[in-house]
């Protein structure tokens, strides 16, 4: 299966909503507008000639400097063409608000806990969005660029040791 | 059934399997709501060893990311190493010499021959037949002295650079390794004798957490566990890597999807590596280069020390790449590995600075865990323990 | 092969042997200790690989391993502790019996290791204490093997009146516990 392909179906069906689409490092990289990202990944899924039916993985990016401020990456897999796709939309709530996947592949049900997890994303629908990797009463969301890597409740570090 | 009966109310007891396990299989929480001895649904909880690798990631330089990758998998960390360095090359387009492509697939499958070994070990112990892991960690020793040997380490290897091999495999390595090659067939024909057509381990683990292909499709599963219902998806297959493509194996698939099937397609694949392993070996002796061990990518990998103390290039290159200074380009890459459990993916952005901008791990036990508790539902809590160590859950995997 | 262990200084006469009763009571509880693995990551394999028969465990004494902390001596702290585990930890140590010994082994039992993360404890010795730490990452089985042998050590030198001391009662108090 072709890039071209898919892109032209993609552009039938979605039009102005696909923002880019391009080759970005060894996969054909498709940002589509927010609102239209759970009804690109429905219509992958049950076009029969795309087929994109496996999930690979689903993560969130942070970008405080960014013009918009977080987005969504899924990564999707057509089996029977083996084709990879990579799918991003992007955000600037705080909190960011997507749709939730679970309901095209149950899998994305503790991708999507992670991502609320690690960046405080919300998915509308989830069946049950909460902390999945840190503790469960934590406040802030650690991948968020400005969350501190180390464990602030440190008091034996030497802070000349560390360059500070 | 007596209608009588049916009216009389249910009432389920709550069983927490905590998470201190049996040594065996990691952290995981799991309360179970019983009715007698069926597991009538459970609740996982996990995330009790959560070391945030992926924050940890973006704050250390693309090589020092290797020694985090080796704690995710750490029964075969090896594939989490070369999975990362293919990754870093992907992304800066270093093309890699065949040489360095057979020592890699080397170094892998042995890797993938001790995943296995312990996951099948361990589902016998489960079952009550500890002799076979006593046996069969003995060649898991073989198999760290060879790394030993490689590397210098046993477990968290740290094996290979970036556009590499640290050095070449030392004589000791090869003598190890093809000793290995004439022991481990007859202690894998001799675990199988006690364990394969064992009337009382065949009884206990088939129809012992079955799982539908279309379960396992829609749950993501890879790796041993999805080829065990019968579908035959390897990442060294559909997008090979390392020069895969030029071995010949067969992949195993079962029938069932039930434990049964999941020790039988990890017994076989130890055949496979064991089989391509030997294809490497002839492989090596075939090609005319018989001494690179990396690519030549001065900025990425370090020069000889000898050079750099005499040449002043070399003496840049090291200083550079060492400061984290080396520019490696924007961009994001997707790669994936064909790990012990299935796809490894490492999904990396680079804003051209000395760190990765953004590294997620697709872990593959995370994404199937999620199926446990289905898979588990109506089943007797033996059973229950038993489909989670067939399914292989690595804590360190898990939480990332 | 006449003695396996040998026997504490005493003196000795046709059918007794005399000796004080902490020497006696210190060399049958050093070589019968009961772990309790406690294995949660990476350091867990290689404690595997200790308990396997190239680097046996067993002939140290320690054939039983207990997975309930009420039947065992030695809680053996294998792995990286999160904070999401450190209430278990505390739960399973107070949970043993008086006399109770702790060994961490690896670095991020002692001190955190590579992991200065936010979600990581930076060494359980700030919840319980602990008596042998074990460094490496992960250390070879003959380390852990030597440190079953420190905490031998440390069991059989010791006082059977030392729980009741004042300085192990402020010990356990300055961890919280009776």
């Amino acid at each position: 299966m072709e890039s071209a392909f898919v892109s032209e179906k993609i552009k039938n069906r979605f039009g102005d909503r696909i923002l880019l689409d391009e080759m970005s490092g060894d996969m054909q990289c498709i940002t589509v507008k927010h609102d239209g990202i759970h009804d690109l990944v429905r219509f992958l899924y049950d076009d029969e000639e795309l087929k994109f039916r496996f999930l690979t993985s689903i993560n969130g990016m942070h970008f405080p400097d960014g013009p918009e401020k977080f987005s969504i990456v899924i990564h999707l897999h057509a089996w029977t063409h083996n084709y990879r796709l990579r799918l991003k939309a992007y955000t600037s709530q705080d909190p960011p608000v997507f749709p939730t996947f679970t309901d095209i592949f149950p899998a994305a049900n503790w991708m999507e806990r992670e991502t609320y997890d690690f960046f405080g994303f919300r998915f509308t629908g989830h069946p049950d969005l909460r902390r999945i990797l840190n503790v469960d009463d934590m406040v802030g969301f650690p991948m968020r660029k400005e969350f501190p890597l180390e464990d602030q409740a440190r008091y034996d570090k030497d802070d000349k040791m560390f360059g500070r | 059934m007596d209608p009588q009966k049916e009216l009389i109310n249910k009432e389920y007891n709550t069983l927490n399997l905590g998470p201190t396990h049996p040594a065996t299989h990691g952290i995981f929480q799991n309360v179970l709501t019983m009715d007698g001895e069926l597991i009538v649904s459970s609740e996982p909880t996990i995330g009790y060893i959560h070391r945030a690798f992926e924050k940890l990631a973006e704050r250390r330089p693309y090589y020092q990311i290797t020694t985090i990758t080796d704690r995710m998998n750490y029964c075969s960390s090896p594939i989490n190493n070369m999975g990362w360095h293919m990754t870093v090359e992907k992304l800066a387009g270093i093309q890699i010499p065949k040489r360095v492509d057979y020592l890699r697939v080397i170094i892998m499958e042995l890797a993938r021959i001790t995943d296995h070994l312990v996951c099948n070990s361990v589902i016998g112990v489960d079952s009550g037949a500890m002799t076979g892991f006593l046996y069969v960690f003995q060649y898991r020793e073989h198999i760290y002295d060879i790394y030993e040997a490689i590397c210098g380490a046993r477990l968290t290897t740290n094996i290979g650079r970036i556009g590499g091999l640290e050095r070449d495999f030392s004589q000791e390595a090869w003598t190890r390794i093809d000793k290995l090659l004439v022991d481990l067939p007859k202690g894998l024909k001799e675990f199988e004798k006690l364990l394969v057509r064992n009337r009382i381990f065949m009884d206990r683990t088939i129809n012992c957490g079955p799982l539908s292909q279309e379960m396992a499709l829609k749950y993501s599963f890879t790796g041993p566990n999805l080829r065990a219902t019968g579908i035959d998806y390897d990442v060294r297959v559909m997008t090979p890597y390392s020069s895969y493509q030029d071995f010949e194996f067969i992949i195993p698939v079962g029938t069932n999807g039930d434990t049964y099937d999941r020790f039988m397609v990890r017994e076989q694949e130890m055949w496979e590596s064991i089989s391509i392993i030997q294809q490497a070996i002839r492989k090596l002796e075939k090609l005319e280069d018989k001494t690179t061990f990396h690519a030549d990518v001065p900025e990425f990998y370090l020069p000889p020390k000898d050079e750099v103390y005499n040449s002043m290039e070399a003496l840049i290159y090291h200083f550079k790449i060492v400061m984290g200074e080396t520019s490696v380009p924007k961009g994001e890459v997707y790669h994936c590995v064909e790990g012990g459990n299935g796809e490894l993916g490492f999904y990396l952005v680079s804003d051209g600075g000395r760190t990765p901008y953004r590294l997620h791990f697709r872990r593959p036990c995370f994404i199937y865990y999620q199926a446990y508790p289905e898979m588990i539902k109506g089943s007797f809590l033996s059973d229950a323990i038993l489909t989670m160590s067939s399914m292989n859950v690595i804590a360190g995997e898990l939480d990332s | 092969m006449s003695n396996i262990t040998k026997a504490p200084p005493g003196y000795e006469g046709p059918g007794f042997f005399a000796t004080k009763i902490d020497a006696v009571v210190g060399l049958a509880r050093k070589n019968s200790l009961w772990p309790l693995p406690f294995a949660t990551s990476c350091c867990g394999i290689e404690f595997m690989s200790t308990m396997a028969s190239h680097y046996d465990l067993a002939r140290f004494g320690s054939e039983r391993l207990s997975f309930s902390p009420r039947q065992a001596d030695l809680l053996m702290v294998m792995g990286t502790i999160a904070k999401k585990m450190g209430p278990v930890l505390r739960q399973v140590y107070e949970q043993m019996a008086e006399p109770r010994w702790v060994l961490s082994v690896g670095a991020c039992a002692s001190s955190g290791g590579i992991f200065d993360t936010y979600s990581v404890l930076q060494g359980i010795d700030r919840i319980i204490p602990v008596d042998v730490y074990v460094p490496g990452c992960p250390p070879r089985p003959e380390q852990i093997l030597d440190g079953v042998m420190r905490i031998q050590e440390l069991v059989a030198s010791e006082s059977i009146r030392r729980r009741d001391s004042a300085e192990y009662k402020e010990l356990m108090a300055s961890y919280g516990m009776q």
